[in-house]
């Protein structure tokens, strides 16, 4: 049983490293700030998910001690961070900040002018 | 849909009172009672039995973590590709959703479905920019998930 909980601990908290490591990849990879914003936003959050869910099982299962502040911290992550990513390719946007040049489509120029 | 269940609660505490006995157990017991109550009067509300868009948003919720897991999947996908073969693209996106709240959490789904980034809302808040990682691909099957997702929203807010 106790394997078991370490294996769903070690599990959680390993994928969630991995996936923080990609995104920080795809950070120095993608070409421009909106693909990049794509990696960020996605990657991170379930990597930060998935590292503050390991660390709630961990406290839970080796010590009894349930805390809720790790599952509201995993809430908040998850309502804030698509919206960060928005301001932010916005801001980019509105700023003048250029698309890749093999972009195919711009319908918000139109919008912009 | 908050006066039903605020209803409910005062039925749960008239249970309490009638029963004498002040604790969580009597609590759930008359909730279970007015839940009842409120089911059989359903026809007498506005709005629908509250229980219903109560599960839709347990939908939405179950809907939100799978997409998450799915985007994750695709975006790894693209960036440890060797190389770059992606189309980025900007497109408006009509919009049938109208209050405020909708918006914002259907533009939260598109930003965790695979491959889709919100980059803006149009001022009478009628069409959505969004921003694709990949377009030639990916451009219809996000219509049909959005659309999916759009349906749900607007069951809830039926």
């Amino acid at each position: 049983m106790k394997g078991i909980a370490d294996a769903v601990v070690i599990f959680f908290v390993v994928v969630g490293a991995i996936l923080v490591l990609i995104s920080a990849i795809g950070a120095i990879r993608l070409p421009d700030v909106y693909t990049r914003s794509h990696a960020i936003s996605k990657s991170t959050t379930l990597g930060i998910m998935f590292i503050l869910l390991g660390t709630c099982f961990h406290f839970f299962i080796q010590e009894g001690h349930f805390n809720s502040r790790l599952l509201l911290g995993v809430v908040f992550i998850f309502m804030t961070s698509p919206v960060a990513a928005h301001f932010i390719s916005r801001a980019a946007y509105y700023s003048g900040v250029e698309l890749w040049e093999r972009t195919v489509r711009d319908d918000l120029r139109n919008q912009k002018e | 849909m908050a006066l039903q269940i605020l209803l409910n609660v005062l039925l749960a505490f008239v249970w309490m009172f009638l029963s004498v006995s002040f604790n969580a157990s009597t609590f759930i017991v008359g909730y279970i009672l007015g839940l009842l109550i409120i089911f059989m009067l359903r026809r007498y509300f506005h709005s629908r039995f509250y229980v219903i868009p109560f599960l839709v948003i347990c939908k939405l919720i179950l809907i939100f973590l799978k997409e998450l897991l799915l985007s994750n999947i695709a975006v790894l996908k693209v960036i440890l590709a060797p190389s770059m073969n992606i189309q980025p693209c900007i497109f408006a996106l009509p919009l049938e959703v109208k209050k405020d709240w909708e918006i914002t959490v259907l533009s939260n789904l598109i930003t965790l479905t695979p491959g889709t980034l919100v980059v803006d809302v149009s001022e009478d808040g009628n069409t959505l920019y969004v921003h694709a990682l990949d377009a030639p691909n990916v451009e219809e099957t996000i219509k049909q998930i959005k659309e999916s997702f759009e349906k749900t929203i607007l069951e809830v807010s039926k």
